[in-house]
């Protein structure tokens, strides 16, 4: 099955013609929504790569849907500038509002494949930024695209781009289970598992070759850990009653996972082949949702030991919990972003489930969202956006927000329940 | 508890069942295996009055029997603990109905049950999963300290990944907050 995104017709009818030429048939459509964006987007021009006209037209329309969904650019009518990796129409691109001018070359070579090469500008020192050039075969034409989405992201920004991450998330559809991977703008959507019973909270590892997820197909929940490369899976925890909500370590060798073999959902860490199961926590109540601090040190999580359901910390290796939400009744589903300063988690508010963000150093919290059914978020590896499972009309469906709470999107599929997301960390 | 006591209380959990079922009628095909609903079956007899009890062995079928299972009239036909929002306790007008299963067990130490705990939809996934077991684990807790044994008895959670009415309503989650009790061959 493969996932496209669609952008509102606001976009530019170039971008929408190339899209449309997308093959369609037969594929569910993971539809894109652009809701809001940052405020300063820095206006760039991208002109059409020189080369074959379809080859091209694929190219340039990936690199420029994908600076556009980021919230973080604003796209500059490039029709009429010269293009190609030689031109350097800086004065046309400044007259039109642009601050940085793109310019490449695809062409074919001897060997059937293809060479791609850009140059990055600033048209305001009307100097050259910088530039790369890949060869690579046809297959390659939408991850050569991401790469130089990847390259002028970082180059303008500052921070590195996520273009050429990965995406996993579960489709309910006709009372099958879907656990699919798509890559982070939702084409080449694979299905990893297909099941007729549950699966959720798929995560992946930190090499990005993995996923920990929950499966129900044993008619109760067991965590498995695929192997996405091969397809080949084995059973990480099957104890008796639950095995759930399971967490990478940093280093990718355990994971923190919730049994109830000893009575009530608690925390454990396992191996990640299965071995060595060491309880971490203890409490009378629930226990759940662990989740590794990037520098490994402490596990949040969720847990009622209070009276209600709020996130805890304790050390990796044990020790005592500290409480870490005190507002409101609700509080679960603890995700620290990738610099560890922030926490995401989702809240309840009035009976609202809100995507939440806290700052850790100061303990302000910021509701992010105004929809009433947010679950599950994960971080882009850049902790620029956070991907989250939330409902509109009744049907399930993914949604990305900026940590600043500015950049909004939305990703749905028609006739079918999407949830479960989970961000891939960046690919080596 | 005594036997005057349990067929009053037993009428009046039939009714606080009758009530937490809410009017709409589950989807058949979400219901699991031999979990029967009361608002179809209109279990427990007449529920226009407390003065009309019907007596829990008026079939003649001995209620801790197995055959009592399947017949509508009698005490353990009714398979479903109903729990409020985000709670794990057992509220008072289910004990009649845990105890009429706990004497099942003890009456029946060869037969095998699955607890199935359930959870409605709002909030997290993985939290509703252990409010499930939560849930679940209330019911064996409670079957065990009446008589049932710990290897009769398994508990499991479902969450909120199988739910009885998809309705987003009050009278659809009240349904789907729930405890099933499955004995060997209904699982």
């Amino acid at each position: 099955m493969r996932l496209s995104y669609n952008f509102s017709m606001k976009f530019s009818p170039l971008l929408l013609a190339a899209l449309l030429l997308a093959p369609l048939a037969g594929r569910a459509q993971l539809a894109i929504e652009i809701t809001g964006a940052g405020a300063n987007r820095i206006p760039i021009a991208i002109t059409d790569f020189n080369g074959e006209p379809g080859v091209s037209r694929a190219l340039t329309s990936v690199v420029r849907a994908d600076l556009e969904r980021s919230g973080l650019f604003r796209l500059i009518e490039p029709t009429g500038l010269p293009g190609g990796e030689t031109a350097a129409p800086h004065a046309e691109a400044k007259a039109r509002g642009a601050d940085a001018l793109v310019g490449g070359t695809v062409a074919a070579t001897a060997d059937g494949r293809y060479e791609t090469r850009f140059r990055l500008h600033d048209t305001q020192k009307q100097a050259q930024l910088g530039g790369q050039a890949y060869g690579h075969a046809s297959a390659q034409i939408r991850a050569t695209a991401h790469r130089i989405s990847d390259y002028v992201y970082e180059k303008l920004t500052g921070e590195r781009g996520i273009f050429s991450t990965r995406v996993a998330y579960v489709v309910k559809s006709a009372g099958r289970y879907q656990l699919q991977i798509a890559d982070a703008d939702g084409d080449n959507g694979q299905v990893a598992l297909s099941s007729r019973e549950p699966i959720i909270s798929p995560t992946w590892s930190p090499d990005g070759n993995r996923l920990a997820y929950v499966s129900f197909e044993a008619k109760k929940p067991v965590i498995y850990v695929h192997d996405l490369g091969s397809g080949r899976r084995h059973v990480a925890a099957n104890f008796k009653g639950s095995n759930s909500a399971p967490a990478w370590s940093p280093d990718g060798k355990r994971l923190a996972v919730v049994l109830t073999k000893d009575g009530s959902s608690q925390l454990y860490t396992v191996g990640a082949d299965g071995s060595g199961v060491t309880r971490l926590a203890s409490s009378a109540g629930i226990d759940t949702e662990p989740q590794f601090s990037p520098d490994g040190q402490w596990i949040y999580f969720t847990s009622d030991r209070g009276g209600s359901p709020q996130i805890y910390r304790i050390g990796a290796s044990g020790g005592d919990a500290q409480r870490v939400t005190f507002d409101g009744g609700y509080n679960v589903t603890p995700r620290p972003a990738p610099d560890g300063k922030s926490l995401a988690y989702i809240s309840r508010n009035g009976g609202r489930f809100q995507l939440t963000i806290m700052d850790l150093a100061t303990r302000q919290a910021q509701v992010l969202t105004d929809s009433a059914k947010d679950e599950s978020p994960s971080f882009a590896p850049n902790g620029r956006m956070i991907l989250y499972a939330t409902e509109i009309g009744g049907r399930g469906v993914l949604a990305a927000v900026s940590a600043d709470g500015r950049v909004k999107q939305k990703l749905s599929v028609p006739a079918a329940d999407i949830r479960e997301p989970s961000w891939s960390p960046y690919v080596k | 508890m005594r036997p005057t006591t349990f067929k009053l209380s037993l009428v009046v959990s039939a009714i606080a069942l009758l009530a937490a079922c809410g009017s709409q009628p589950p989807a058949p095909e979400q219901n699991p295996a031999g979990v029967v609903d009361g608002s179809k079956t209109g279990v427990g007899g007449p529920t226009t009055g407390a003065t009309t009890v019907t007596p829990v062995a008026a079939t003649g079928i001995d209620p801790t029997s197995l055959a009592a299972l399947k017949d509508p009239k009698s005490a353990v036909f009714n398979r479903s603990v109903f729990f409020d929002y985000d709670q794990y306790a057992i509220k008072d007008e289910f004990k009649p109905l845990v105890d009429a299963h706990a004497k099942l067990l003890v009456k029946n130490p060869g037969i095998k049950m699955l607890i199935q705990g359930n959870a409605d939809e709002r909030g997290s996934r993985e939290y509703n999963l252990a409010l499930g077991q939560k849930r679940a684990d209330a019911v064996k807790k409670a079957l065990m300290l009446l008589g049932g044994q710990e290897a009769q008895i398994e508990s499991v959670s479902l969450g909120e990944e199988k739910p009885r009415c998809t309705d987003q309503t009050e009278s659809c989650w009240a349904q789907n907050r729930r405890g099933d009790m499955l004995y060997s061959g209904e699982f």
